[in-house]
């Protein structure tokens, strides 16, 4: 893609708009607006039939395929799979391609496998114990990153991780990690030894501390994880729902001066849009940092 | 337990609950990040790792080749500067041995000089020794004869006055003179 224009690539672009913008009222229904039949495709992309505010349901769409089983494929599936394949694709070829003397698209890679290394994993970890985990959660970050940022592509605009499945497995993973790490470091006894009745106390205090402990290990660290990028992505889609439903809304519908409010809202979409691409980046980084703290402390020797 | 059915109601209804997932959604989820996980941890990153540890070889090799440049550079500099100080010192010293064997030989020769020239002053003088010996003998030998015959002659002219007696002898010695002359 790198050699194309800006030209070619404005037009690959505008083609597939069309494209999808013809497909998509088929696949996902046309949402109550009428059929784009009668009407054709232009007239129903600039309609707006009342204001249609996002709701909770815009994270249970329709199924696509297999609906009722536990096969369903529903639109946030199908945005998972492409983000994997694209995810998947672009990093074999780069992976593929590597050399020595790295060209734009290898350093940029490196730059984000450095950065998670460097700037995380070692950061918390310190160097020696870190080489086991980097690949795990480099691998962890790169597969949020891309997830989170389907929220804000075109025909996508739904986070693969705003509904809480993938959080819970990505979670679980972690969480099954450290459990592990925790066992294979202490031993069983030792590791429940080391993380509920941590050292240094009183011993009346543990009547407090260890249940208090015990819920962080082995409920709180792996719900608050898989909740917090949920609830973030959730609210992230809503918000830019909201932006764009309100500029449709106001530019095709309001008639006069409120119209104008449309330029507002667009605005705000395009600063939301922005800010949205930040959230996905942090929220990607603060669940591996999360994650490798955990680990650490499952490592740690003393508390 | 109360909660936990609550919730589970809830996603019953027609609003479902955003908190408990579906169980395709984790089917797939499991899927998906799966395949994400098997890609990354067999290929992909194993193969941008061997990429990074090449770069980070050839870099460490580089920088040790340019190491040992660096340190042969400095052995043969230390080399050169010892071989310059000892040619220096060659140098030196074999400017010191010419000026003490010229010094040497200098005086050597000024003593054989000397030694030649007492030589020749000892040979002349006794070649000068020889020369008087050789004229105090023809004087000797000769004195006696002249004298006999100043002797003769004085008796015979049967001195008279002292006026006769002083031609007589001065005539003697004026050829004493003559001869003398014509011998040299």
């Amino acid at each position: 893609m790198a050699h194309l224009g800006a030209f070619e690539t404005l037009a690959i672009g505008a083609a597939m708009f069309t494209l999808a913008a013809a497909i998509s009222p088929m696949v996902f229904g046309t949402d109550g607006t009428g059929g784009s039949g009668t009407d054709g495709f232009w007239s129903w992309l600039v309609r707006s039939n009342g204001f249609h505010p996002p709701s909770v349901l815009d994270f249970f769409p329709d199924a696509v395929l297999f609906g009722g089983t536990v096969f369903e494929v529903n639109r946030v599936v199908v945005i998972r799979i492409l983000a994997a394949a694209v995810l998947i694709g672009v990093f074999a070829i780069v992976a593929q391609r590597a050399r020595v003397i790295p060209r734009r698209g290898q350093a940029l890679v490196e730059i984000l496998m450095d950065f998670v290394r460097v700037q995380v994993v070692e950061e918390v970890m310190g160097k020696e114990r870190a080489k086991r985990y980097v690949p795990f959660l480099t691998t962890l970050f790169l597969a949020i990153v891309v997830f989170n940022l389907t929220g804000v592509i075109p025909f996508l605009n739904l986070a693969a991780t705003s509904l809480i499945g993938l959080p819970i497995v990505m979670a679980l993973w972690v969480y099954f990690l450290y459990l592990a790490a925790g066992v294979r470091h202490h031993g069983l006894g030792g590791y429940l030894k080391a993380s509920l009745f941590p050292p240094g106390v009183p011993w009346p205090i543990y009547i407090l501390l260890t249940p208090v402990e015990a819920l962080q290990v082995f409920v709180l660290r792996p719900a608050t994880l898989a909740l917090r990028l949920t609830a973030n992505m959730m609210a992230g889609h809503l918000l830019l729902a909201l932006c764009f439903a309100a500029t449709q809304f106001f530019f095709f519908e309001a008639s006069g001066a409120i119209a104008g409010v449309g330029a507002l809202s667009l605005s705000a979409a395009i600063a939301f849009t922005l800010f949205e691409v930040f959230v996905a980046l942090l929220q990607a980084y603060v669940f591996i940092m999360l994650s490798a703290v955990y680990l650490n402390m499952a490592l740690e020797d003393e508390h | 337990m109360f909660a936990l059915t609550v919730l589970a109601t809830a996603g019953e209804g027609s609003s479902p609950n955003p908190l408990l997932p579906a169980n395709f959604d984790l089917l797939w989820s499991l899927v998906v990040f799966a395949l994400i996980v098997i890609a990354f941890q067999r290929s992909i990153l194993p193969k941008l790792n061997k990429i990074l540890d090449e770069r980070a070889e050839t870099i460490e090799g580089g920088i040790a080749r340019a190491e040992a440049a660096q340190a042969e550079a400095a052995a043969a500099l230390k080399e050169y500067t010892a071989q310059l100080t000892e040619a220096r010192a060659e140098a030196a010293r074999l400017r010191d041995d010419a000026r003490t064997e010229a010094a040497q030989i200098l005086s050597e020769a000024r003593a054989g000089a000397v030694k030649d020239a007492e030589h020749l002053t000892e040979i002349a003088v006794k070649q000068i020794e020889a020369g008087r010996q050789q004229a105090m003998i023809a004087l000797r030998s000769d004195v006696g004869a002249l004298a006999t015959e100043l002797a003769g002659r004085i008796v015979r002219e049967a001195l008279a006055d002292d006026a006769r007696q002083q031609h007589v002898i001065d005539a003697f010695l004026d050829e004493l003179d003559s001869t003398v002359k014509a011998e040299g």
